[in-house]
């Protein structure tokens, strides 16, 4: 009953903006690591050094309070892209300054991104084990 | 100039791509934010693990290394370096060397906007 | 002293009415069809405070303030007030009343707490115990999103099912007295839980309980909903509100054609982008103050049924996967001061 009553996302509305948007940003992405490149940056650094950009960019659009603006439309096009883990780390950041620079900043920071960190990490170590006991590297 | 259009093309649909799919775990399940992020950079050390995401990345470049998949791949190309450089040791060192320039953009990156900012309303 | 009819139902024995009310909103409730009922309508939602908690508590001065100069009276002249907000220990009434110098009883029922607030005012004033009593609650969509959701600047994309907690406040001022709109009788709500997890959807969590209390005054009162002319609950949203006709359906109750939700009026749903509709504490306080008690007072609306719902969530039973109880008082305001019964 609770299902029948309540309307699913809007799917042709949401897919597009998804698509469109995560696809500019990865765009955009192309674009720093061609431009960092063309700097003479060192050619493994390139992408690092684009993704540390969108990290940072993010962030700032974060501050203004657009991030949440486009990601409405956006939907995973903003989530997904590391744009999306920069959103989690500045939003909590920048809310609970009001709770003071060490237990709020400093502390709720990772309330969304530190999962991420936490089971990359752990899958990282799961890997690490399976190919050090299989001697796959 | 039609190398560089195409290499842009291939990131765009690429990185779009990657994007629907998590555009579609919003629409057909009940996973949170926070477990979507977790989910694909768990699926991006697997997928590099298996050999699968460095071909991708080859291909489409941003498009792959931009989302947070790549991100995964960064953590799971970490632990190889390391383990092939240090042995046992390189299980724990890796997963947080290759990653360690994102990590700390974010934290840096978040730490001034939050100096700067403040938050706003929702219109 | 009120008089206890059926199971859960209280008649009251003076002749009590609501002397004075107020409304206070922000820039987004400014832009909904009420605007022009509000009191105050402050565009800024900082409320020129210095965090979104103090913004909450600004605006329930703000709110008592103005209800009290609406009745021509001072905090002197209020015995008690019944407060509460959605604020883990009540912060938002608690420091917007704490200059006040009113003895405080501050109340927990999610966005239910007006309807709580004015039901035990009305016992107490009923039962000649105190002469003058006071119900205010509120809510704050900043406030509210950080302790229940997400950071403000995160950008979640919200479910359609999803409701808009109303930055808006309301208060009422209750007295024995000779002018509409009189206060009748009231219903307590009981817990009811049909299981529903969604916190994303707590319209269909609390339809359950608005059921449940409608259905016990209709028995305990031996009315039935034709004798009404709206029955209004406080935030079930669309989803909600279809959910709650449907379910008294199945009883053999059409409320249908006399149901009307807070959450529903107090936002343009097609122009402005709340979803399922609004919620909080604030939302059907302030649709109290705005709409329906001026409606009361002029006659437009005779006799109304006043239900607010409150889902008992926390953050906490969210996180450990617990179905979501809601709660539903029920207040009945007449035009009139007899009938019916």
């Amino acid at each position: 009953m609770v299902k029948k009553a309540s309307p699913p996302s809007k799917i042709a509305a949401t897919l597009p903006g998804a698509f469109l948007i995560g696809g500019l940003i990865c765009l955009l992405g192309q674009m720093l690591i061609d431009g960092y490149a063309a700097l003479g940056v060192e050619q493994k650094f390139c992408p690092v050094a684009a993704s540390c950009t969108l990290v940072a960019l993010s962030a700032l659009l974060t501050g203004l309070n657009v991030f949440d603006n486009i990601a409405k439309y956006a939907g995973a096009g903003t989530l997904v892209p590391i744009t999306g883990f920069a959103n989690a780390v500045a939003s909590p950041a920048l809310e609970f300054k009001t709770e003071g620079m060490v237990l709020g900043v400093g502390a709720k920071m990772f309330l969304i991104a530190g999962p991420v960190i936490v089971y990359g990490v752990a899958a990282g170590v799961l890997y690490g084990l399976i190919i050090w006991l299989f001697g796959l590297y | 100039m039609s190398v560089i259009f195409l290499s842009y093309l291939k990131a765009f649909v690429v990185g779009g791509l990657i994007c629907l799919v998590g555009q579609l775990l919003i629409d057909f399940t009940k996973l949170t934010p926070a477990r979507i992020l977790v989910a694909f950079v768990v699926a991006g050390v697997f997928l590099s693990g298996l050999g699968l995401y460095q071909p991708l990345i080859d291909f489409a470049g941003a498009g792959a290394t931009v989302p947070l998949t790549g991100f995964g791949a960064t953590i799971a190309r970490g632990v190889r370096d390391a383990v092939r450089e240090y042995g046992f040791m390189g299980i724990l060192l890796g997963p947080l060397t290759a990653s360690a320039a994102g990590i700390t953009a974010a934290m840096i990156a978040g730490l001034i906007v939050s100096l700067v900012f403040k938050s706003g309303d929702k219109s | 002293m009120a008089k206890k009819q059926g199971k859960q139902t209280y008649l009251m024995q003076q002749c009590l009415t609501v002397r004075a009310w107020a409304a206070v909103g922000s820039k987004k409730e400014g832009q909904g069809p009420l605007a022009s009922g509000f009191d105050l309508i402050e565009p800024d939602s900082t409320f020129g405070q210095d965090s979104w908690e103090k913004a909450e508590s600004r605006m329930v001065s703000l709110t008592a303030d103005k209800a009290l100069s609406n009745a021509a009276l001072t905090y002197e002249d209020i015995d008690c007030i019944f407060a509460g907000d959605l604020l883990n220990q009540c912060v938002g009434t608690t420091f917007g009343l704490r200059d006040s110098g009113i003895p405080l009883f501050g109340l927990y029922g999610a966005c239910s707490t007006m309807a709580e607030g004015m039901l035990l005012a009305s016992l107490l004033v009923d039962s000649q115990t105190v002469r003058r009593a006071m119900a205010v609650t509120s809510s704050h969509f900043c406030t509210a999103e950080r302790q229940y959701r997400f950071p403000l600047e995160y950008g979640s994309v919200r479910p359609p099912s999803a409701q808009w907690t109303a930055t808006a406040s309301g208060a009422v001022v209750l007295e024995e007295g000779n002018q509409p709109p009189y206060l009748r009788a009231v219903t307590v709500g009981t817990v009811e839980d049909l299981g529903v997890t969604d916190q994303n959807n707590m319209g269909a969590a609390m339809a359950p309980a608005a059921a449940a209390t409608l259905r016990r005054f209709f028995t305990d009162t031996n009315t039935s909903p034709e004798q009404f002319d709206l029955i209004a609950t406080g935030d079930l949203g669309a989803i909600g509100s279809q959910l709650l006709v449907e379910l008294l359906q199945r009883d053999g109750i059409d409320i249908k054609s006399r149901h009307t939700d807070c959450g529903l009026l107090i936002y343009d749903r097609q122009k402005q982008d709340v979803h399922s509709g609004g919620s909080g504490c604030g939302c059907s306080a302030s649709v109290l103050g705005s709409y329906l008690l001026p409606s009361l007072r002029d006659g437009k609306i005779r006799n109304l049924l006043f239900m607010p719902t409150g889902a008992l969530l926390s953050p906490t039973t969210v996180q450990q996967k617990e179905s979501i109880p809601g709660i539903a008082h029920l207040v009945w305001l007449s035009h009139e001061k007899e009938g019916i019964l």
